[in-house]
């Protein structure tokens, strides 16, 4: 009998086999994926851009001689104290409990000697960061976990959140064995049992009560700090108006790829949108209103180097912030600890499961024994190195196109590798002068 | 005694005329006349002093308050002595949403009614509401004592922490894990503290109350 060859084995593309261990999963155990980070998809990002550089019809400066300057202004709108920050690149808010007080010392550290600002997160202010911030970006979320009037006033800058880009329309969660004493003492709850931050705020609800709370705040403290609301990448251009309509000084603007300590796998793959999308329509948004560059942006998810940097603010950002990155620098998810992670049932660089507190590297986790292993000053030196290394990056890009500021690079200076990205970010196709959809809306 | 007329001199002026009050002071009395609703009226004021408004206050009067009495001699509007540290504030009249929102310390009186969300997220303030309280009152409530002349709303104590309510009147409907507990004598004594310190002990007795908190099941 003729032996005719056998179809060979075809994974499908919808059932893939990680998708099929994800079903099992959850099948053997009932419950949903929680997990730290931001979304793993792969998403149209910065790396879908391209800086064109000078030619005939513009020169390029010299790359070590001539001055392309980085700092910016944070707050110039209201606050009586506006931020001056010698670097764009500022320090996301991650909190103390979802990290260790070691790593948000390390962050105070790094920043600090980069001239630059760090902010605080979910649980309060702590002292190892107050310490060693010059520049400390105070956190006003839902939760309002261990807020307080004498930290408001000892902060240099409060950051009203409305949302984060891993989760727009979610709340915070910490799970009970990331609760110590220390943290339960901060946060007012009982300690190791799970906690779920609120996801609206509890004394707010919409623009006009914003505006309301704003002013409260302001009053609080003088008028002299500048107040930033965060918002999710979901509906940017309304949320940045609203944001500057409320008496916004800054908006930052958290694209689906930033991070969190922890959320449902669905919420972070599923909910939000690419940062690359978000930045032209909060553009848009401040310059409809005549507001572009008196409300700063701040844009945040997926930043990893200075091209990203500089390709965010060629888009409109004055700023941008970084939390995965700032972490990675620090030494999260370092191969130094793989066997850890085998242990763990993982590997480097795909660790993602800070909320259990046992990350090898100590620094999401509260373990003392853990925290031991992360050294802060060797920790702020290596992040101080990267926000360097990211500035000169960028600078580099800058004077590339000519530019002798940060800010002064601008969307010509860009290009587009794919339609999508094109579409997103409103620059045209590569080798053409095409942005899709441009007739029809943005 | 210290009169400011808010409708001549304005909000700023007042607050940063409180804010200067540091510590110990001799300007214990102070008396707001003409508030007609404004917002933030005496908002973080950290000195202990005693502070009249004479009329009703618009959102977050006596916000983030530490060490001040505020009275307020009309009635509230939303966020009343939210986050307050600590102090007294003491509303004659009613109180809106989300009074006393996130409170940390001391002791919010509402002689009349509080509307929706009263004592949400609450972290350690006393409240004492005579009157009745609106729905999803102490929301998330992690610690703290709400005592509750009169009725509580749909939903009450929805995914509540640590806090502990006390209801006299009906409750239209508890929220998420939130169940009715025993009332132990501690609670009796607790409870009579917090009526005396309330203004109520004339108006209502401890045993009349029913008490309310976390089954911790969520």
């Amino acid at each position: 009998m003729t032996e005719f060859p056998k179809t060979p084995p075809r994974f499908s593309a919808t059932f893939t086999p990680a998708v099929n261990a994800e079903i099992r999963r959850a099948a053997a155990s009932g419950i949903y994926d929680i997990r730290g980070g931001g979304a793993k998809r792969q998403l149209p990002h910065f790396d879908d851009l391209l800086f064109l550089g000078a030619s005939i019809s513009r020169y390029p400066l010299e790359g070590y001689r001539e001055k392309c300057a980085t700092d910016v202004w944070l707050g110039t709108r209201f606050a009586k104290k506006p931020i001056h920050l010698e670097i764009p690149i500022t320090i996301a808010g991650m909190s103390f409990g979802a990290l260790s007080g070691p790593a948000k010392e390390a962050l105070g550290r790094g920043a600090t000697a980069a001239g630059t600002s760090t902010t605080t997160g979910d649980g309060g202010m702590t002292e190892e960061e107050r310490g060693h911030s010059k520049t400390l970006v105070y956190q006003y979320l839902p939760s309002r976990y261990g807020m307080n009037p004498d930290d408001l006033r000892r902060a240099d800058a409060i950051e009203v959140v409305v949302g984060q880009g891993a989760k727009p329309g979610g709340g915070g969660m910490l799970l009970g064995q990331k609760i110590s004493d220390r943290v339960a003492n901060m946060r007012n709850l009982p300690k190791g049992i799970d906690q779920r931050s609120a996801c609206r705020h509890p004394d707010w609800t919409g623009p006009d009560d914003l505006e309301i709370k704003i002013m409260e705040i302001r009053e609080i403290t003088d008028w002299e700090k500048p107040i930033y609301v965060k918002i999710g990448g979901a509906r940017p251009y309304y949320d940045t108006a609203l944001a500057v309509k409320a008496g916004a000084d800054v908006v930052v603007l958290d694209g689906m790829q930033g991070g969190t300590a922890a959320t449902q796998d669905v919420f972070i793959e599923h909910v939000g949108m690419p940062i690359l999308a978000c930045i032209p329509q909060a553009v848009k948004a401040l310059q409809d209103l005549g507001m572009h560059r008196k409300v700063q942006l701040i844009v945040s998810g997926g930043i990893r180097s200075g091209a990203d940097v500089a390709k965010a603010m060629a888009l409109g950002a004055d700023a941008v912030s970084i939390g995965t990155a700032a972490m990675i620098a620090l030494g999260d998810n370092d191969p130094i600890w793989e066997e850890e992670y085998q242990k763990l049932g993982t590997t480097a660089n795909a660790y993602d499961d800070w909320h259990e507190g046992r990350d090898p590297a100590g620094i999401t986790t509260q373990d003392p024994e853990l925290s031991k292993r992360f050294d802060p000053v060797l920790g702020g030196r290596r992040l101080k190195n990267y926000l360097k290394v990211m500035t000169l990056e960028a600078q580099t890009i800058a004077r590339a196109c000519g530019k002798n500021h940060l800010h002064n690079l601008e969307p010509e200076d860009l290009c587009s590798l794919t339609i999508e990205a094109s579409a997103m970010a409103g620059v045209p196709l590569a080798g053409t002068n095409w942005i899709p959809g441009r007739n029809g809306g943005f | 005694m210290q009169t400011f007329d808010l409708g001549k001199e304005g909000l700023r002026a007042l607050n940063s005329s409180l804010h200067a009050l540091k510590g110990q002071t001799n300007m214990t009395a102070w008396e707001v006349i003409n508030p007609k609703g404004a917002h933030a009226i005496a908002a973080g004021v950290d000195a202990p002093v005693d502070i009249t408004v004479r009329g009703s206050t618009g959102y977050y009067c006596a916000g983030m308050n530490k060490l001040a009495t505020i009275r307020i001699k009309g009635s509230a509007g939303p966020g009343v002595a939210e986050n307050m540290m600590s102090g007294t504030v003491i509303i004659d009249g009613d109180a809106s949403q989300y009074a006393g929102a996130t409170g940390r310390g001391g002791l919010l009186v509402i002689k009349g009614n509080a509307s929706s969300r009263c004592g949400i997220s609450m972290k350690g303030i006393d409240i004492v509401v005579h009157g009745s309280i609106g729905h999803m009152s102490c929301f998330m409530a992690q610690s703290g004592n709400m005592v509750v002349l009169g009725d509580a709303g749909e939903a009450l104590g929805d995914s509540l922490y640590e806090a502990r309510l006390f209801v006299r009147g009906s409750v239209k409907s508890l929220g998420a894990d939130c169940v009715e507990k025993e009332m132990r004598p501690e609670h009796i004594a607790l409870l009579s503290d917090l009526l005396k310190r309330g203004e109520a002990d004339g108006k209502a007795r401890p045993e009349e109350f029913k008490r309310y908190g976390s089954a911790r099941k969520l």
